[in-house]
């Protein structure tokens, strides 16, 4: 797994949003182990506290957890994994939003764009 | 985490010349940090006092509460801005002579790390290019098992192809838990593994900060808060 990072913002919060997709998505799958954290640093080529970072932030959100000396794994809840999808859905559908507002569309003409375009 | 490395008011005179004037830093334990500055801003004589190269004119440089002598050339290995490696040797006899100097230099990493290189340890240093002498410098200093690695413009010299290339190498092999100082002007190309920031400038410590934060508060990134802050200086 190797991840891409651009400078302009914080890589430990970069990194929070690569893995979430990457669960999301099922890349990583529920109770999947995740890569050791100097693993994961050497691939993307990022600092392995920076990765630390990320990781302790995931687990804060119940993301993921540790078992004992293992390693960390990636939930099994699926009501947790429910609602990454939910956040990370609308995240997008508010930065898709504002950037149709910026272009003059209403609420109402985006439903209706976004209607026909399922057609 | 603890403070491995202090100064306290550091003051540094070439004669008439202030190199640096009156520099407080404490540095941490296990943290990647940046020394980032222009060219003559005091990053070299700063990363000379830390090796004991120096003398400060007054001020103090602390090593984990010593000054720097024998014990702390124990546990930094650095990587100076100009290499100073014999010409008429070749790559063989100076990884002999850095197992014969330093208790904890590993040297099956050395070759393992030149093979990685392409570079022949039979080939005398006379006969390599500026870029390869180099990485031949940097992999002497990533073999030893040290605390602290301090790395003066360890990418200044070679392509931005071989840059991707040093990092990868810096990164995968500085000790688990150790802590290491890169300075460098090419903010761009290192600032992703950078933990924290040192800006300096004609001598003065301008900032010290944690990259992540930095970022978030200039809405950019490092090079760019780089920029902004010495707009104002």
């Amino acid at each position: 797994m190797e991840f891409q990072f651009d400078n302009n913002s914080p890589i430990y919060l970069q990194l929070i949003q690569k893995i979430k997709i990457a669960i999301a998505s099922g890349e990583f799958k529920p109770g999947e182990k995740l890569p050791a954290v100097r693993e994961l640093a050497m691939e993307s080529k990022i600092n392995p506290n920076t990765v630390q970072r990320a990781l302790f932030q995931l687990e804060e959100e119940k993301l993921i957890f540790t078992q004992r000396t293992n390693g960390k794994y990636i939930t099994e809840n699926e009501q947790k994994l429910k609602e990454l999808r939910n956040e990370l859905a609308s995240n997008l559908l508010n930065e898709f939003t504002v950037k149709m507002q910026q272009l003059g569309f209403s609420k109402q003409e985006i439903l209706e764009l976004i209607k026909r375009e399922e057609k | 985490m603890s403070t491995i490395i202090t100064c306290e008011h550091v003051n540094k005179e070439y004669g008439k010349k202030k190199a640096l004037k009156d520099v407080n830093l404490s540095i941490e334990n296990g943290r990647i940090i940046g020394l980032l500055g222009s060219n003559g801003s005091g990053k070299t004589t700063l990363i000379k006092l830390i090796n004991g190269l120096l003398v400060p004119t007054s001020g103090e440089v602390l090593i984990l509460g010593s000054k720097p002598g024998v014990e702390s050339k124990k546990i930094i290995s650095y990587l100076p801005e100009r290499t100073y490696l014999p010409n008429n040797e070749t790559i063989e006899q100076v990884i002999q002579y850095f197992s014969d100097f330093y208790f904890n230099f590993n040297v099956e990493k050395a070759y393992q790390l030149l093979e990685k290189l392409k570079i022949n340890p039979k080939d005398k240093l006379s006969t390599l290019s500026k870029g390869t002498k180099e990485k031949v410098q940097l992999v002497l200093v990533m073999s030893r098992e040290a605390d602290v690695y301090i790395l003066d413009e360890p990418i200044g010299g070679v392509d931005p192809v071989a840059r991707d290339y040093i990092l990868s190498l810096i990164l995968d092999n500085f000790k688990e838990g150790a802590t290491l100082i890169i300075s460098t002007h090419l903010i761009a190309d290192i600032e992703k593994i950078l933990d924290d920031v040192i800006f300096i400038h004609e001598g003065k410590i301008i900032l010290q900060s944690s990259a992540d934060e930095l970022r978030m508060q200039y809405k950019g990134s490092i090079e760019n808060a780089f920029k902004e802050v010495f707009k104002n200086v």
